[in-house]
């Protein structure tokens, strides 16, 4: 099944603003296996000219991720999320998130088209303090193997 | 906080040192834990290789997470990257082992923009297939 070429430039907002935390970056951090005290020390951030404990580049992918999750779980969009493939994921940073960030995340369908047999669809998540600063841009595409496969005028 | 590096110092066709990381099983948990994908492919050696893949496979951010750490701790400051973007082409298999899987990433400083800013193309490898290709980070150096 095709996706629902209806929902190119339909927006989903996160419920409510992600407050980044202290705690949930130092995990991130050990998860990665990051060991830079940026991201754990408040002082060595500080010294740095942060205002609190920064997140790892990709940090943001929880909140575009949550983003995603909101466009798919819709029935109407009819995409195949067994069949879902990470085919791209890119940022665009005005700063790194900072503990104390309470951050808004609007993601948009910017793009569905087919590719060869499959279809790809890509989200555009904006995050945003809740005073409008522009923190990052998350960019993430999606693949939905074999998801052309009973549409008539996928093209390539 | 500013960039170690000096743009001065860098050239077109410079190449940053490779490092290579380890993807173990308690890894990827841990990873889907702090991330909150709990996509069973990453965990579960059943439920991948239902799908066709040949066992568990990482979450393509935790490649991308270890890819951003590698510009990172080249440059010397995280707030330094103005734009990161990686293409998944193929999975990094992770076996039920104490050794699990390594990925390793290069980098060539691939243009000299305007504001202090390179252009670095990235690359990483697992068992030499390339695991990222087309990726790219544009940082702000010194």
């Amino acid at each position: 099944m095709a996706i629902n070429r209806d929902f190119l430039g339909r927006e989903y907002r996160a419920p409510e603003p992600y407050e980044v935390t202290r705690g949930k970056i130092r995990e991130f951090a050990e998860a990665i296996q990051d060991p830079t005290p940026i991201y754990s020390d408040t002082a060595t951030a500080r010294a740095a000219g942060y205002t609190d404990v920064i997140a790892p580049p990709t940090f943001p992918i929880i909140l575009g991720m949550a983003g995603a999750g909101q466009a798919i779980v819709d029935p109407e969009l009819r995409l195949d999320f067994s069949m879902v493939v990470h085919r791209e994921q890119r940022f665009r940073y005005s700063r790194p998130m900072e503990a104390g960030d309470l951050v808004e995340c609007v993601t948009r369908i910017s793009d569905i088209k087919a590719l060869g047999g499959n279809e790809l669809m890509t989200l555009d998540s904006e995050m945003l303090t809740v005073d409008g600063e522009h923190i990052v841009t998350a960019v993430n595409t999606l693949v939905v193997r074999g998801g052309a496969e009973d549409d008539g005028t996928a093209g390539r | 906080m500013t960039a170690t590096i000096k743009y001065a110092d860098v050239e077109v066709g410079e190449e940053l040192p490779e490092q290579t990381y380890p993807v173990r099983r308690l890894d990827l948990i841990r990873y889907a834990g702090a991330s909150g994908d709990f996509n069973e492919i990453h965990w579960n050696e059943r439920v991948a290789k239902s799908v066709g893949l040949p066992n568990v496979i990482a979450h393509g951010m935790f490649t991308m997470a270890e890819t951003g750490r590698y510009i990172t701790d080249w440059v010397g400051d995280p707030g330094a990257i103005v734009e990161f973007g990686v293409r998944f082409s193929a999975p990094v298999v992770v076996p039920d082992d104490d050794k699990g899987a390594e990925v390793t990433v290069s980098g060539v400083i691939k243009k000299k923009l305007d504001d202090n800013q390179v252009v670095v193309a990235i690359t990483a490898r697992s068992k030499g297939v390339k695991v990222l290709g087309g990726s790219t980070a544009v940082v702000r150096l010194a």
